[in-house]
């Protein structure tokens, strides 16, 4: 395999007894690119993320995250990856600088560098300082979503895993999330998102079809709108599911 | 190191924001032991009584005051038909009627034969049968004072003594009961709740994606239980002993360890019961069906396990609160050294290591 991209994954397959979940996917992810994983509810998106995130182990074939083996390094892959899931991923009974200091403090961050983080975040998502104070519960999920992203980054992860993280939000703040998204990306995070918000499949640098466990289809949004005669990634997505 | 303590601290966090779990955490045992120490009662004290004398002779006045100085019975009044006993009965205030025969006292000394005859309220079939046993003692103890010089028939001496808890205070049973139950409640159902919490609310994913080890958030998980755990028990030892004045015979640091030993079953078990449960109302039906009940029905708390029926017997040997009690009534009341309770230890100790092991696994096989 080649070091010159951040992900590679070689006929990675998930199988739950006679399911396949995950049926010999093969990709490659280059360093600070925005990978969409787009597909319908059951595609098998989840469960492929959950393999490269080390908290499944693979039934075959080979991938590497940042360089480490799925199968044997796992312990070194969550020591390089961030990651916000579908459901929510703060503690709602926490307050927001008690959220910031946890999640830093898992990922051993020192304190000095806790603290500057957390002026920073504070100061980025404008989160006025009387807010930081109160239990998460309190502020509007907008905020919370956001929050959840920067604490997935906090220790400066090389890749970013998010499963369906605009679940549920407003069309506004899904562009500032997306936003934040492309903030990180430019800073160099590579960002592999998971999403069946076709529009969202637009802000990717690449986007991957997955239907029933395969990628169907891999390509810019550019390309594939063209491959597939289609104005938008919507109308791609509805022929690739229908073959055609 | 420092990733495991702002876990922990987190931890901490959670359970003392809760306010309400943690009122019912620290108030539920001293509710309980006060309960349980008050309430509950094995002992007669002041049974209301009446008596029917159809003799009014010397000899029944003497077994009358007898038993009516003993403490445990007061008159509720004299009755002189036998056509009063039901409705006393049906009154509902006096729990026993003791009848002399006519011409008891000329009997006695004539024909060295007269007849008591002692009717109990069975509706407490329990307290029936406590009275019967108190009042006929009394009445025998009578009988030795007159055979005194003496050497007529040929009897048998009973000396009774009740060793380790010579007043029968029934609190001095429930206390090493409640210590089990109390901490398997704390650790077992509050640890299998939390970690089932975090499954619930999809947090646990994102801890198993940082480089946190899940052994290290199970124990993360575990160790503000076992502190609070550890406090209750205090609480319990020191209200036992002060208010209710149970002894600790034995090793007071004997009694310690073989708690912390028994807290690490309950956590173990906890932990055992969050793998097989994915959120909190599973994992609290789990707990209070397969940990509380039995704790509090088979493992002898209040209920003898000599008692029961020979398979539940059997059942009961899985209990590991059953072992605890074991111990504890060993230690508090009998004042036994550590060989008398090697087994029980040991039993313990295999539980607890095979709970952990079982754990493991499980957990390993939800990773899969």
């Amino acid at each position: 395999m080649q070091n010159n991209f951040i992900i590679e994954s070689e006929n990675l397959t998930k199988k739950f007894g006679h399911f396949t979940a995950v049926d010999a996917i093969s990709f490659s992810v280059k360093p600070g690119e925005i990978f969409g994983f787009l597909g319908a509810n059951g595609a098998g998106k989840t469960t492929a993320m959950r393999m490269l995130c080390g908290l499944s182990i693979p039934t075959s074939g080979k991938a590497t995250v940042a360089g480490f083996d799925v199968y044997k390094q796992t312990e070194q892959i969550k020591k390089n990856i961030g990651y916000m899931s579908q459901k929510f991923s703060l503690y709602d009974d926490l307050t927001i600088t008690e959220n910031i200091n946890f999640y830093g403090g898992i990922y051993g961050l020192s304190k000095s560098k806790l603290k500057e983080k957390t002026e920073y975040l504070l100061d980025l998502l404008k989160i006025p300082e009387m807010h930081t104070g109160k239990l998460l519960v309190s502020l509007p999920l907008g905020w919370k979503q956001k929050l959840a992203f920067s604490v997935a980054i906090i220790h400066e992860p090389k890749i970013v895993f998010l499963d369906e993280p605009t679940g549920g939000v407003d069309p506004i703040t899904r562009r500032q999330f997306w936003d934040m998204i492309y903030e990180a990306s430019h800073n160099g995070v590579t960002v592999f998102v998971t999403t069946h918000y076709m529009d969202e499949a637009e802000y990717c640098n690449r986007v991957s079809m997955m239907v029933d466990g395969r990628i169907a289809s891999l390509d810019t949004p550019y390309n594939l709108k063209k491959e597939y005669n289609a104005g938008n990634m919507h109308e791609v997505f509805v022929k690739i599911a229908r073959g055609r | 190191m420092k990733r495991f303590l702002a876990f922990v601290s987190k931890e901490f966090k959670h359970i003392l924001r809760d306010y309400r779990t943690l009122l019912i955490l620290f108030g539920m045992p001293i509710a309980q032991i006060l309960l349980f120490g008050f309430a509950i009662t094995n002992e007669i004290k002041d049974a209301k009584i009446a008596i029917l004398d159809f003799s009014k002779d010397n000899t029944t006045q003497e077994i009358s005051n007898k038993i009516l100085s003993s403490g445990y019975f007061l008159l509720y009044k004299n009755l002189s038909s036998t056509r009063d006993i039901e409705p006393a009965f049906k009154e509902g205030i006096i729990k026993e009627v003791i009848i002399f025969e006519p011409e008891f006292g000329k009997n006695l000394e004539k024909s060295k034969l007269a007849n008591i005859q002692i009717i109990a309220d069975a509706s407490d079939p329990n307290l029936a049968n406590m009275l019967i046993g108190y009042t006929s003692s009394i009445i025998l103890d009578y009988q030795k004072d007159l055979l005194k010089g003496k050497t007529l028939p040929p009897i048998i001496n009973t000396d009774i003594k009740m060793l380790f808890n010579p007043n029968l205070k029934s609190v001095f049973m429930f206390v090493p009961g409640l210590m089990a139950v109390i901490l398997l409640l704390v650790s077992a159902m509050m640890t299998s709740i939390s970690i089932a919490k975090e499954k619930e609310l999809g947090t646990m994913e994102i801890l198993l994606v940082s480089p946190l080890n899940p052994l290290q958030i199970i124990v993360g998980k575990v160790v503000p239980y076992f502190f609070i755990s550890l406090i209750n028990y205090i609480i319990i030892i020191i209200l036992a002993k002060n208010v209710f004045l149970v002894p600790i015979t034995g090793s007071i640091i004997l009694l310690i360890l073989e708690s912390v030993l028994f807290l690490l079953t309950s956590l173990s078990l906890g932990i055992l019961i969050s793998t097989i449960s994915n959120n909190q109302q599973t994992a609290l039906m789990i707990s209070i069906s397969a940990l509380m009940l039995p704790a509090i029905i088979l493992s002898g708390y209040i209920f003898p396990v000599e008692n029961m029926p020979l398979p539940l017997q059997v059942i009961s040997n899985i209990i590991p609160a059953k072992w605890f009690i074991i111990i504890v009534r060993g230690i508090m009341l009998k004042g036994v050294s550590f060989s008398y309770i090697v087994t029980e230890t040991a039993v313990l100790a295999g539980m607890t290591l095979f709970f952990v092991l079982l754990s493991i696994k499980k957990f390993k096989i939800r990773l899969e």
